[in-house]
């Protein structure tokens, strides 16, 4: 236990891997069991919080938990780009399980202790994820994810369940099976080890500090370095960046809090996180920008965002659309992220990194977080309150339901980027991250996707609040979702507002990361 | 120091007490205490080679045993242990108490005989991988054949005779090559003795015919393709212990052989035939397991994953490279644990439905969490998730694949690691249909009475190869 004591790191994950169990010990008592989570979402929060004066004066907790070969280790770090993701993990667990309660409860789901197991593994493997130091222990945590998700998106053990959630896992397992593994293997031969670059974003782990390649082989066959990134996009199928974005609608089977925090957060988040990862601590500005790593990523992820942006236009059911909205958005902070190998400010052979692009992608991370949370939040309340999933029933609906639309609104303009909400901002830097790489076109598929945010959320709450209910609903039975469920999601859209006011929350351990302070 | 403390012939000890509990065995006429003693017997076994903890991480051989035996054909009693027969031995010897463990109602007839094969089979296999002359390594092969042919065909399935013919035939084919190769080595070598051996150098023509004489032994018994139809249907018809045994020890034989006897004595030829074995490596790989995903039977599935498990050895062990050689005799060790651990699991579950079929074993979750449990973890292991054991060997290998590169019009393509990429993702695709299907399958199977969960026994000897398997 002493141990324990003395690496702080490991807290949050002991506390996130310690709970599931205890929940599954007190899955008789329904009101310990669900106590226990909002404990442990608490405690774990405490324990990432606990760091942030560290990220902020620039310090990186590092701590090897086991070495299994030379070079291959499970290790933890906390930097800022991984403190993000660990700080709003644990912060949405909370909120989650409080709307669990009112969701699960209200419907009368089956295999609520299993639920609650299998979301707090969920939790912890995200967590974990934030928390690599290396590719391995990223890839372990990433795995993590992919199987005890399964039986959250099957958990209606109906036809239509298991059929999304066989979809799921060919996706998320075939692509991390086929594509993520051999990347690892190549990048274990390509540098020797797979230990980030923690603390430099320009190096990345392929170079050694003169420059040069740290290895013979890729020295040799520069070309490699190519293939592995390559890989690693396609083996990163989390981040639903086209074409292996088909599983999340297809995952939208799953009750919505699942879909809230694990579609809209904890999985789609580890995807892109793992994606920014890669790219910025992994294979560095330099070479993004040297091999032409940064345009063809940052193309593929505008095409991303335009064409999921025209398939949510298309949809009726409320969270086909969400789903489709997720894919377009994750694709931003892809986008960011990639940008930070172009830029038009280098000059002559000094290449300077785009620091702006990359900022607006990581503080993507985290407002489309809480926006999108409270989108399915409130597609969850409307469920609950209304059993309606299609959005051309939910006229006048806004009216009963004043709460959750309101916030639904708040959270839409988060998506299109309206300010003063949070989505803006980054959208902001995003926007001027891809002037300062000279690339109009790809500004011009942001400023079109902002159109097309607009064009598929604002009806949804135009119809809530200004038509006529249809004929054949009577409002007069539908009223507010449970106490549980609305607090949540008002509360987590003024999280929106608060970020869209003072985006320095994020973007202090941002600049840290970025190495602007 | 401890070695001289108690200081006895330890492998002797560990070859001939399997042997003489057997005949002891014979002595005792109720069945359950046949049981009893021949679970005492296997203990005593483990405790017997509790010497072997003192061997000291070189490369030599240690715990030499050189006695004269007939002297008129140079043939020696010679017997040693390096690091790889020494992991070999351990899983041997720890193999027995939990096959022992898990017959305990699965074998409800000729009880004592079955226990005999079982002793029988330790003595053989610590024989095989102690022998360092080849004729005794010759004889320990052959004589291991015997009682695994009995164990099928007595205590097998429906299929049991055609699938234990099948196995003799196989095997007893290759065992005629390898025994044309100890002549052949005899004559050009001039002595039995494999370090001696190991020191001459051979002309390559020599090395050519004996290593193809050798290898298809081996191959036959690892199983590589095409050699490998024998498994299967042997696997499929044995008795639990009887698959566990075969997966856990008996594939490795063939394994071993090759780093025992191919490289060593046949360098030159050895590297002449890697691109083959290579082929013929990813051939199992990739062919077993697309094989695996379309069996219904459990066993079966897992006896061609076995095969492709058993493809990533032998490509580890001919891309003659530090790493794949270390991922290779991971792999050995893990496969065995793994593929052990399955077969039980499926053992139990067998007991319980009466079928093989994954059609008759549905939806188990909720009735046997304390099974799915340990069929997951194995599971896990099996297609290689990180942190479980399963992971490291495979990952060496893989890496081991992508340091080798194929030079085709004039690039360097890292084209086995790409072929070997498709291989892990089947292993996903296999396990997880199978995991899927028994944890979630409707409509449950598990609706009468008789389906309980483990009892305490099968908790006991599940645990062994759970703890292995988290590393």
């Amino acid at each position: 236990m002493t141990g324990f004591i003395n690496y702080p790191l490991l807290w949050p994950l002991v506390i996130t891997f310690v709970a599931p169990f205890a929940i599954m010990l007190m899955g008789r008592n329904k009101n310990i069991r669900e106590g226990i989570s909002f404990v442990a979402a608490t405690l774990a929060f405490l324990a990432v919080a606990r760091f942030i004066p560290d990220v902020l004066n620039g310090i990186i907790n590092k701590q090897v938990l086991f070495n299994i070969l030379p070079g291959l280790s499970l290790s933890l770090c906390l930097d800022g780009l991984g403190i993000i993701f660990a700080l709003i993990a644990p912060f949405l667990w909370c909120f989650a399980t409080s709307y669990n309660i009112g969701y699960m409860r209200k419907l009368n789901e089956h295999a609520q202790t299993r639920y609650y197991f299998c979301f707090g593994i969920a939790i912890f493997g995200a967590v974990g994820v934030a928390m690599s130091a290396n590719v391995f222990t990223l890839y372990f945590f990433y795995e993590i994810i992919s199987i005890f998700t399964y039986p959250l998106v099957a958990h209606h053990e109906d036809e239509e369940s298991f059929a999304g959630a066989k979809k799921y896992m060919i996706y998320l397992m075939g692509t991390s099976k086929l594509f993520l593994l051999p990347a690892m293997a190549l990048t274990y031969i390509l540098s020797g080890n797979l230990d980030f670059s923690l603390g430099e974003i320009n190096r990345g782990m392929f170079l050694s500090h003169d420059g040069t390649f740290k290895t013979t082989l890729a020295t040799a066959h520069p070309w490699l370095i190519q293939l592995t990134y390559g890989l690693y996009i396609a083996g990163l199928a989390k981040a639903a960046l086209m074409p292996f974005h088909n599983w999340l609608p297809s995952a939208m089977v799953a009750p919505t809090p699942v879909s809230a925090l694990l579609h809209a957060v904890a999985v789609v988040k580890a995807g892109v996180f793992s994606v920014s990862r890669i790219i910025l601590s992994g294979f560095g500005a330099q070479i993004m920008h040297d091999f032409g790593l940064s345009l063809t990523t940052a193309y593929l992820a505008a095409f991303t965002i335009v064409v999921a942006s025209f398939i949510a236009l298309t949809k009726d059911d409320l969270k086909a659309r969400l789903a489709y909205s997720t894919v377009s958005q994750l694709s931003y902070v892809i986008i960011g992220v990639a940008l930070v190998g172009a830029s038009t400010l280098s000059e002559g052979t000094t290449f300077t990194a785009n620091l702006i692009a990359a900022q607006g992608g990581l503080l993507h991370i985290g407002h489309h977080a809480f926006g999108k949370i409270t989108l399915f939040f409130g597609a969850g309340a409307i469920y609950v309150a209304t059993h309606l999933r299609s959005i051309k029933k939910m006229n006048g609906l806004g009216r009963k339901m004043p709460w959750t639309f309101g916030a639904f609104g708040l959270a839409s303009l988060t998506m299109i980027g309206i300010p003063p909400v949070a989505g803006f901002v980054s959208k902001w830097y995003l926007l001027n991250g891809a002037v300062n790489a000279g690339q109009i076109l790809l500004m011009a598929a942001l400023l079109a996707s902002t159109i097309l945010n607009a064009g598929y959320f604002a009806p949804i709450f135009i119809r809530a609040f200004f038509y006529k209910p249809d004929p054949d609903i009577d409002l007069d039975h539908y009223h507010e979702a449970p106490l549980t469920m609305v607090v949540p999601l008002v509360f987590t859209s003024l999280v929106s507002l608060t970020l869209g006011l003072y985006p320095q929350i994020f973007q202090k351990f941002i600049q840290a990361f970025l190495g602007l302070r | 120091m401890l070695q001289e403390t108690f200081s006895y012939p330890v492998l002797t000890a560990l070859i001939f007490w399997p042997m003489v509990a057997a005949i002891l065995l014979i002595l005792f006429k109720d069945d359950e205490k046949v049981r009893r003693a021949t679970f005492g017997a296997s203990l005593v076994e483990i405790a017997l080679a509790w010497p072997l903890l003192s061997f000291q991480k070189t490369p030599d051989f240690q715990f030499q045993e050189l006695l004269p035996w007939v002297n008129s054909w140079g043939l020696q009693y010679y017997l040693a242990v390096d690091g790889l027969s020494l992991m070999m031995i351990w899983l041997s010897i720890l193999t027995l108490p939990v096959c022992i463990l898990c017959s305990w109602t699965y074998i409800g007839r000729r009880i004592k005989e079955f226990h005999i094969c079982l002793l029988l089979m330790t003595t053989a296999c610590v024989g095989v991988f102690s022998a360092l002359d080849l004729v005794l390594f010759y004889i320990f092969w052959e004589v291991l054949l015997i009682p695994m042919y009995l164990m099928i065909a007595i205590w097998g399935g429906d299929d049991r005779r055609y699938a234990s013919i099948k196995f003799f035939i196989y095997t007893l084919a290759g065992s005629t090559l390898l025994l044309i190769a100890v002549t052949a080595l005899r004559i050009e070598g001039e002595t039995f003795a494999i370090p001696e051996l190991m020191t001459k150098d051979f002309s390559f023509n020599f090395q050519y015919w004996v290593f193809l004489a050798m290898t298809i032994a081996f191959a036959i018994k690892v199983p590589m393709f095409p050699f490998h139809t024998w498994l299967p249907a042997a696997h499929v018809q044995a008795p639990s212990a009887g698959s566990v045994i075969l997966a856990a020890v008996l594939l490795k034989m063939g394994t071993y052989g090759f780093l025992r006897f191919c490289l060593p004595l046949t360098p030159a030829a050895s590297l002449h035939f890697a691109p083959l074995m290579i082929i013929l490596s990813l051939i199992a790989i990739l062919y077993g397991g697309a094989i695996a995903l379309g069996q219904s039977d459990i066993k079966k599935l897992v006896a061609y994953s076995s095969v492709a498990h058993m493809g990533f050895v032998t490509l580890g062990i001919f891309l003659f490279s530090v790493r794949g050689l270390e991922g290779a005799l991971m792999q050995m060790l893990n496969h065995g644990i793994i593929t052990g651990g399955l077969f039980m699991l499926i053992g139990t579950v067998y007991e319980r439905s009466h079928s093989r079929e994954i059609t008759k074993n549905l939806g188990l979750g909720k009735n046997l969490p304390a099974f799915m449990f340990f069929w997951g973890l194995i599971s896990l292991a099996s297609f290689g998730f990180p942190g479980t054991n399963g992971f490291v060997g495979e990952f060496l290998i893989i890496i081991a694949a992508f340091g080798a590169t194929t030079r085709i019009g004039g690039v360097d393509l890292p084209l086995i690691g790409l072929l070997t990429a498709p291989g892990a993702m089947l292993a996903a695709a296999y396990v997880l249909k199978v995991t899927l299907k028994l944890a979630w399958g409707q409509p449950s199977s598990a609706k009468n009475k008789y389906w309980k969960d483990l009892n305490l026994r099968e908790w006991v000897y599940m645990l062994l190869p759970a703890v292995f398997v988290i590393t």
